[in-house]
Order: C-alpha cells, then structure tokens, then sequence
C-alpha cells in the first residue's frame, strides 16, 4: 500500500511536527549547553567567561543534588503507585451498575481539571494549614494533635495533592480498558466458578496491562516536571526540593545560570534514563 | 490547506492585537500586600489627574521577584515601573538598569523621604527607588495577657526578659502562645528574621574576607535561642509560619506577642479585622546587650526599569503615588491609620498621625536600624536582615531551610550550622569571592 | 431472587461510588462554599458547612481589584488557539505515521514525547531571550506557540493511537475511486476520527489552560491569563481563605462546566491507543 509517492508525501506531512519539535528541542538545549560551560550571572554582569566544567561538577557534589534525585523519585514514583492502585479499583467500581453513574463520573473526573496552582493552595491553606485548616478541625475533634502536614509530613503532603489531581486521569484511562473488556469472556470465567480475586488477577489486571502502561508513561512525563505544587507549598524546604526545583532555585534565586543549565544538561539526561527504561517496558506493551 | 492558513493568520492577528497599545500606558509590576492594592483602587484619580493609563501586575512576593528579576537582568521590557525592595535596588542601580531618579520635582520634596530608606534605596549617593512604604520590625504585645502576667514590658526589652514574659503569658490549655515568630524558609520570611535576630547575639553572615560565619559560638547562641524559646512558648508548627500565618494569629488571639514588621501594627490594630484590635502595645525589638537590636529595615519601593520607552509617564505614576498628596488622599477616605508608612519625614511630624498609637514607636524603631553598620563585629556588607549581594537570596533561601528544618524537629542545630556553613562558603566560592 | 441480590449489590455499589465521588469532590465543593462565606466564617472553629451567612462580596471584592473579564479572554484564546495550532499540525502527522509506517515512527513518536521531559525552569532564561528578540513577550501569539509545542506530542500521540485504528481497507477504496490525499483526510479520514478529535481538543484545551509556568513567566499585563490572576490572590495579609477560594472558583469554573458537559466526548475517547 506504501507506494513511493505516499512515503514521500507521508514525509512532508510529518515535516512541520517534526521540524518545530526538533527545533523547540534544539535551540533551548543548545543554549543550555552553552551556558551551561560558561560563568553567567546576570547580576554580576552577565557573560563572565568559559570555566569548562566547573558547573557540572558544583551542580553535582553540592550537598542538595542527592536528596533532589531521592526527592524527584519519591514523588513520581510514590504518585504513580497511588494513581494506578486506586485508579484501577476506582474503575472497577464504576464499571459496576449503579445509579447515577454519570454523575459520579463527572465527580470523579472533576480534580483533572483543576489547575495546578489552584489545588496546591486549596489544599495547603484551607486543608492542611494546622491552625485554620479543616483536616486539623477534624483531628481535633477526634482528640488528636493536628498534624503539621509541610514540615513534618512535606513528601507525603505534596503526593497526595499530586495523586489527586492525576487519579481522575488513571481512572479514566483505566475505566475505558476495563470497559473494552469482552462480557463473555468474564461470564464464562465465572460460570466456571472462578473467585472475583482470581478473575481480576488472572482476566482483568492482564487486559489492563496495557492501559497501566499508558498511564505511567502519560504521568511519568508530567510529574516529573511537578513545580507549582512545590512552589505554592513548602518551598523547597523540608526535604521536597525535586530536581526541577533545585534549578529553579540555581537560576532564579541564586541567579546563576550556568550552573542551572549545569543542572538542566543533568535532569535531561535523568528524563532520559527513565524515558529509555519506560520505553524497554511500555515499548513491549505498545507493539503487541 | 487553505484552512490551516486561515488559522495561522488568525492566530497572528490575536498576537497583532495583543501588542497595539496606547502609547500612554504604563505596565506596573507590584506585590499583592494590602497597601499597593488599596493604592490601584486610587489609580482612576491618577488617570483623570494626568491622562496616562495604568495597567498592573500584581503578584505574590516570591512570584514577584521572579518575574521582575528575569525581566530586568534580560532587559525584557516588559514593566515600566517594579516594585522592589531595599535588597535589590542597590544592585540594580550599581548594574546601570534602573533609572537614576535624581530629578524629582521641587513639589515632591524628595529631602523629605527619611534619610534611612533613602540611603537603603542609593547606590552611590544617587536614589534608584522611591519608597511607597517603609518598615523596621518591632514587638506587638497583648497588654491584657502582660498585666495577667503580672509583668510589665519596658520600652526597649531584652531577649531574656521577652523569653521570660513569652513563659509566663503561655496558656496551651486556653490556645495563647506566648510569642509568635517567623519559621518559614525563605530569605524574605524566617531567614530575614532569624539574621537580625542574631545581629542582636553579635552574630554576622561573613567576616571582612566573606567567609561564612555559622561556626561561631554566636550564630550557636542565636539559634538554640530562639530553638528553645518557641519550644517553650511558641505555637505549634512554627516551622511554616511567616508573616501572614503569625499575622492571622495574633488578630485571632493566640500570641502574647509578636515581632514583625511595623506595618502590622495598623492590621493589629484595626477592629475590623483584629479581635485583639484594643490590647495591643508596642515596644522596641529585644537586644541582648552588646549595643545592636534586633529590628530589621525595609522599604516597598518603585523603580523604574533602564530602557523603558514610558520614562516620563513612569516618573509622573512614582511622584504621585509616593507623594505626600497620595498620603493625605488616603488619611482622607480611611484613616490615618491607613496610611503608607516609614517612607515621609513629615508624615511623623504631622500632629493627625503621630497620634496614631504604633506611629512613635515605628519611628523609633526605623530610626534604630542601621543597614551600615547592622553588625556588633564589622562585616563587609550593607544591609540589616540581608546583605546586599547578588549571591544573598540564594543563599539565605538555603540556609532558612536548613534552619526551618531544625525548628520542625528534623535535624539539630549543630547539624544546620554546619551544612550551613558548606553551602555558604560553597556558593560564594561559585560567585569569585573566595 | 437473583434480582434482589442483584439489587442490593447495585444499591452497596451505589453507596460507595457515591461516597468516593463526593470525598473526591469534596475539595472543590468546599472551595465552591467557602467563596460565598465571609472571611471570618471562613475560619470559622468548627468549621461551617452549609449554614453560614451566604454572600457575594468576596466575587465583587476580587472583580474590582481584578477585571476578571481580561484574564478570561486570554485564558479562552491562548488555550483554543494553541490546541487549533497544534490540531493542523498534528493531523498530517498522525496521519502519515498512521498510515505509512516506517521503522522508525515508534522511534519518532518516543522522541516527541520525550521533548515534554526537558525541565520548563531550565530553558527560562534562554526561551526568555528568544521572546525578547522576537518581540513576542507578553502577546498571546508568543504563548499560543509555546503551549501548542508543548502539548504538540501528545495531540500527535492521541490522534496517531485513533488512526491507527481505522482500518487501512477503506482507505485503499478511496483511493481506488480516485480521491486524492488531502479528500481523503478531509472526508474519509476526519468524520471516523471525529470522537478521537474531540478528545484530544478537550484535553488539550484543559492542559492549556492549566498550564501555569510559561503562561506566568512570559506575560505581564496584556497577555496574562487566570493562572497569573490567580497568582496576586495566593497569601496576601491578612485573612484571605474567602478571597482565595472566590478567586479560584472564578479560574476554574469554565474549565470545569466545559468538562462536565463534555465529558462523554472525553471519556470515549481518552485512551492512548490502551485499548486494543
């Protein structure tokens, strides 16, 4: 069917996506790079000259690098294991006959479409806040010490506001896999008599595999760019500087670009590590 | 095809639109604190006045000096005046990209403006922002909670006697906490607190050679201080507590006393807001003897940025809206209570206000902090809560967390110094000083 | 007797998907509530739930200090205009990835969506200098190409996963009746895919809108969207939780009304090439 006309028409029909990625790909990280060797502090002057590596090497042995990398992958990783659990038991129910289901649906799906800035300081000030916040209304009531939720609980503070506002996505995702499902397939399997456990773990999670896959891929790439609910929440401080936030905090706070772009070259090559480990897994997934 | 074209052009007529704009316009970058947003409810009597349109941005702090320090250190253009502070001016004007404001009409007075905030918002003697409010920091006390206390606060206390009170007027059981204070991470928030709290302990941030000082027994002192203190009588989870936290506190009851910024003083004060609005008394920030206080310094300022093409509109928008005119509009429609402080010599010498009961002691307070000479020992820094380097608001940002860390319980004093001090020395070796 | 059991269950699957949904919504109604309280009531201990003094002063309070209206308008252009641009973009693309494979589209797909990896805060500075040079600071053009790149590989990716499921058959009949490429995307191709469209409009349409970091950072009066109107309202002095809490509910109301009446459209077809 792909005669050589179509290839080529089909490579001009690609070319305006591909030249404009390529190109929002290439020259911001061209100029990362550049800077990234050079001495650059806007308010010292600018251009201070080429110093190597010597960015690299502040960026990595600064004693915030380690805990950004723990940081970044406790956040993803603990957002994605959040989403996908009760994202996958969420659309089990509502794949259940219920009444109402629409609107349960549309409450379900309502976080996703809250923006990030907003849910941050939603949940920080009205929710969180120990004094005026209404999980400490709660606490108290129930003769507990209201839990101070960004400093002492910061990682699991800003997970649960992440997971929330990615579990409608999973759910849905995973409601529409679970939806595709043939009928037949899970009557006949429980004719046989088979336990709803056995159904799930042996017919169900396998069709859904596929839909996991995509959901982690999907989330993956947005969590690990998570900014305004640090930002709106702690800061930074208490153990939650990601890595994205450690290069804000090198390029704007300090004002030192180099050494940001130092770091940016670093967490574009950490996003690559996990695109190429992603891609190994999902890769698989994806073909068949 | 032909669609795809039609929408493009369609996007490019939006972005055609979006930059055709009356050459009297000005583009106000702003932070969103109550004084700058009663200011924009009076800007409609700006614009009948001289015809110029005034279109604002207003932003949180932290967002706000992210988007004008980008702005301004990639000559982007994009605001004709920023509000900034005392820490940045400097720098800026000695950088060239602020406009020099040394031609202010004579009906300005611009001799009027205390010498203070002037001299904070100079660089070489030339004024680079014009203050629209100034502030040094002070104690806010419950004179009720004193009195039951069976203590009386002298003018100028001393940081053993604040502890003690702060003991003696805590009552867990009825929600009072004895002394509320700023934990919060940040250079601006706990980090601006906790840095002229230990200019009071003999402490400083860098010996005459810029070497950090974290691993002297006085930055020890301040911190288990301060550590100790709020542990005893200070409200739970303190560790994020900045200024609007202890703000909103204090007005619903729960502090005995507080040290912050004097502009608090009229949110304190006031009925409206404030359920303690008719107990309150003031006094000066504590010191510890060695001949240096604990209040800080700081100015809201407008500049105008270098190379802004509404230069002139600009300079009109700052003479009017730091006047002593737009300070009598406002004692007018609100209150003199209300109006913008520690920027005008003679707003203190004005009878109407100087009644106002924090108005003395805000002066006094302003008038006790050097930002020259903040230090006991000399340091070779300008600047009371901050220094004046470019290198100081990363820094500072990463200390305060490392401090804040210590006051939620997460690691020890020693431990903050001592990362503290790596990271300082490590920075400022990034910067060429070392 | 089969039918009673079968309603019970129907009756407990209700209750609980009732409840999750409500705990899951609840934020959202609790911010919804507390922006028609007064600010004192809004920190009110115990907390207030319904039977508070029901006011508008905190909308008229945040309309006068921000005209709302502006913020709207740049939040609806910006978000459309990005996801049209992309849409024109991406359909060609798709299409031909679709439809005329190679050994490496797989391989061209993962590297656009590994595009959306590179850290926002690290390319700021120099994406800033672009937009000085190009004059693009502050104009909506300048944010309708960037969130348009942004969300571009993943408006590929959704539309390539719809393709991708049309059968190639009647593509061929088409052509054997003589259509031409570009009717055969406009008349064969579009009408089937029109649910996958539709989806992919609508998520793009929400990323769009909730993108906060680039609409923030390269705007400043004219350009500036709800996520910048909501930035002057995040921990001002003084009690603001009523303030706070209007102020969002004004952001995301049309986002979220768009979403519930569309969200059949989103659902049907929010799958990523998941089901197969």
């Amino acid at each position: 069917m792909a005669t050589q006309h179509s290839r080529s028409a089909a490579r001009l029909m690609m070319a305006p996506a591909v030249i404009l990625l390529l190109g929002w790909m290439l020259v911001p990280l061209t100029m990362t790079l550049y800077f990234s060797f050079k001495k650059y502090l806007p308010l010292r002057g600018g251009d201070l000259g080429w110093v190597g590596f010597d960015n690299y090497v502040r960026f990595v042995t600064s004693s915030a690098f380690w805990p950004s990398i723990y940081a970044t992958l406790i956040i993803v990783g603990g957002v994605l294991v959040i989403t996908v659990t009760l994202g996958v038991l969420l659309a089990l129910l509502l794949d259940r006959p219920m009444w109402g289901q629409g609107i349960v649906r549309i409450l379900v799906i309502a976080p996703f479409f809250v923006m990030p800035t907003v849910s941050a300081l939603v949940w920080k000030n009205m929710f969180m806040d120990p004094i005026n916040g209404l999980f400490a209304h709660l606490w108290k009531f129930f003769g507990a010490e209201p839990v101070q939720w960004m400093s002492q609980a910061s990682l699991p503070s800003i997970i649960m506001i992440v997971s929330w506002q990615w579990l409608p996505f999973a759910t849905l995702i995973l409601l529409t896999a679970i939806q595709s499902l043939d009928g037949e397939q899970l009557e006949a399997s429980e004719m046989d008599g088979a336990p709803p456990l056995k159904r799930f773990w042996f017919i169900i999670l396998p069709h859904m595999s596929r839909a996991i896959t995509v959901v982690i891929l999907i989330q993956t790439i947005f969590l690990l760019a998570v900014f305004a609910e640090i930002f709106v929440t702690t800061g930074g401080a208490f153990g939650t500087k990601t890595l994205s936030y450690l290069i804000f905090q090198r390029v704007l706070e300090s004002q030192n670009i180099g050494l940001g772009s130092a770091g940016g070259v670093y967490a574009i090559i950490l996003a690559n590590i996990i695109a190429i480990f992603l891609m190994r897994i999902v890769g698989k997934n994806l073909d068949n | 095809m032909k669609n795809s074209i039609r929408v493009l052009m369609g996007a490019c007529a939006l972005g055609a639109l979006a930059t055709a704009s009356s050459a009297e316009t000005i583009t106000i970058a702003t932070v969103n604190n109550g004084d700058m947003i009663r200011m924009q409810g009076y800007t409609d009597q700006f614009t009948a006045k001289t015809g110029i349109d005034v279109e604002w941005v207003t932003l949180e702090e932290n967002v706000l000096r992210q988007r004008v320090t980008t702005d301004i250190s990639t000559k982007g253009g994009a605001f004709d005046i920023m509000t900034i502070g005392m820490y940045e001016t400097p720098i800026w004007g000695a950088n060239g990209w602020l406009v020099p404001l040394d031609d202010l009409s004579a009906e300005y007075d611009v001799d009027d403006i205390l010498p203070a905030m002037a001299g904070g918002l100079s660089h070489d003697g030339t004024l680079y922002a014009a203050p629209f409010y100034g502030e040094s920091s002070m104690i806010m006390y419950r004179t009720d909670l004193m009195e039951k206390a069976g203590l009386e606060m002298p003018a100028a206390p001393t940081w053993e006697f604040v502890r003690e009170a702060a003991a003696a007027m805590t009552d867990r059981d009825a929600d009072i906490n004895g002394i509320c204070l700023r934990g919060k991470a940040g250079w601006g928030e706990g980090g601006a607190f906790i840095t002229a709290m230990s200019n009071s302990f003999g402490a400083r941030w860098f010996d005459m050679d810029w070497n950090a000082q974290f691993d002297t027994d006085a930055w020890a002192n301040t911190l288990n201080f301060f550590v100790g203190m709020m542990n005893e009588s200070g409200p739970a989870g303190y560790a994020t507590n900045g200024f609007n936290e202890n703000l909103s506190l204090f007005q619903q009851g729960k502090c005995g006393m507080w040290i912050d910024a004097t502009v608090a003083a009229s949110f304190v004060t006031n009925p409206a807001e404030s359920t303690v609005a008719d107990s309150v008394g003031f006094a000066l920030a504590p010191d510890t003897g060695l001949g240096k206080r604990s209040n800080w310094l700081w100015a809201w300022a407008l500049a105008i940025p270098a190379g802004t093409q509404q230069e002139a509109a600009a300079k009109q928008f700052i003479e009017w809206a730091t006047s002593k005119d737009y300070i009598e509009l406002v004692a007018e429609n609100e209150g003199w209570a209300n109006v913008p402080p520690g920027a005008r010599t003679s707003l203190y010498e004005n009878p109407n206000y100087i009644e106002v009961p924090f108005a003395q002691m805000t002066l006094d307070s302003i008038l006790s902090a050097d930002p020259n000479n903040s230090t006991v020992e000399p340091s070779p820094y300008v600047g009371v809560q901050f220094a004046a380097i470019p290198e100081f608001a990363g820094i500072a940002t990463e200390v305060s967390q490392e401090f804040s860390a210590v006051y939620a319980g997460q690691q020890t004093v020693e431990e903050a110094l001592a990362k503290a001090q790596a990271l300082t020395n490590d920075a400022m070796e990034a910067a060429g000083y070392r | 007797m089969a039918r009673a059991v079968t309603t019970r269950r129907k009756a407990i699957n209700t209750a609980l998907a009732w409840a999750i949904g409500l705990l899951i919504f609840f934020p959202i109604l609790w911010t919804i509530l507390t922006s028609f309280k007064t600010e004192g009531q809004a920190i009110a201990d115990p907390p207030i739930f319904l039977f508070f003094d029901w006011t508008l002063e905190n909308y008229a309070i945040v309309q006068e200090r921000s005209d709302y209206m502006r913020y709207l308008v740049n939040s609806i252009i910006i978000a459309l205009g990005s996801t049209a641009l992309g849409i024109v973009i991406a359909v060609p693309a798709a299409w031909s990835m679709a439809f005329v494979p190679s050994k490496r589209t797989k391989d061209i797909l993962m590297w656009m969506l590994s595009t959306k990896m590179l850290p926002a805060v690290g390319v700021l500075y120099p994406i800033y200098l672009l937009f000085i040079k190009m004059g693009l600071l502050d104009s909506r053009m300048g944010l309708v190409v960037v969130l348009m790149l942004i969300n571009l590989p993943i408006i590929v990716w959704m539309l390539y996963t719809y393709f991708k499921e049309i059968p190639g058959e009647i593509l061929e009949a088409a052509r054997m009746d003589g259509a031409t490429l570009k009717e055969e995307i406009i008349y064969i191709l579009t009408p089937m895919a029109v649910p996958g469209i539709a989806s992919t409009l609508l998520l793009n349409v929400i990323l769009a809108w909730n993108e906060a970091f680039w609409t923030l950072n390269l705007t400043a009066a004219k350009a500036a969207p709800l996520t910048a109107f909501i930035a002057s309202y995040s921990s001002p002095e003084g009690l603001f939780y009523a303030k706070l809490s209007a102020a969002s509910t004004m952001a995301i109301a049309p986002i979220l009304i768009l979403g519930w009446f569309s969200q059949k459209q989103l659902v049907r077809g929010l799958t990523f090439g998941a089901v197969k």
